[in-house]
């Protein structure tokens, strides 16, 4: 499974893209968000942390494939 | 709609297909670069988006105004890439009939464009940076 990464998450992880191990078993959006706490701890220090599928904010309970496009939405800023 | 990501706002482009017979008024909300934030200087900005999405945040938010009010055009023209204090970086525009419809959809735009579209800027001062809204 890959992940996007922008701003600050970019600049946390050092990458623009993460890839998951299968063996990591990853397959809600709940266990994503707590997967990437537990490799980068300076995550859990932002003021929100939100998952993307295809463009669309989704919630915890969502499953994951790993065909979908997945990001990681820090806090926006725009405007 | 004229929804887009661009290197550099142009508000003769966005006037000129706001334009229309039908329409009375023309809102243009122009967000520029401030020089200052919390009582630092700030030197420069640097805009990043996740483009696909932030086109399809901007859709929906474009949408929802199309039904609340009666508008006859929409943009919404968001800047990436580095830019200096006084730049325009972004462009909400609606023309409409009567005023009343486009103030309060411009308003709307540029508000729910703040809260929801994946676009992410990071301030530039004398002496460090910071991502904007990133920690509490």
């Amino acid at each position: 499974m890959k992940v996007l990464l922008f701003g600050i998450t970019r600049e946390i992880t050092g990458q623009s893209r993460i890839n998951i191990p299968e063996n990591a078993g990853i397959n809600t959006v709940k266990a994503l968000k707590s997967w990437l706490g537990q490799q980068y701890p300076a995550l859990q220090s932002l003021s929100s942390l939100a998952i993307a599928v295809d463009s669309e904010y989704a919630q915890d309970e969502d499953a994951l494939t790993p065909e979908q496009e997945i990001a990681l939405i820090p806090p926006v800023s725009g405007g | 709609m004229l929804i887009k990501l661009v290197e550099h706002i142009d508000l003769n482009e966005a006037y000129a297909y706001l334009q229309s017979p039908e329409a009375g008024a023309v809102n243009l909300f122009v967000g520029t670069v401030r020089n200052h934030s919390k009582g630092k200087n700030v030197v420069r900005l640097d805009f990043e988006a996740y483009d696909a999405m932030a086109i399809r945040q901007m859709e929906h938010i474009a949408h929802d105004a199309f039904k609340q009010w009666p508008l006859v055009k929409l943009a919404m023209i968001h800047a990436v890439g580095a830019k200096e204090p006084g730049v325009p970086v972004v462009i909400i525009g609606v023309s409409s009939a009567h005023r009343d419809a486009s103030f309060e959809a411009c308003r709307f735009l540029i508000d729910e464009l703040k809260k929801t579209v994946p676009i992410w800027k990071k301030e530039f001062y004398d002496d460090n940076s910071v991502w904007v809204n990133a920690h509490p």
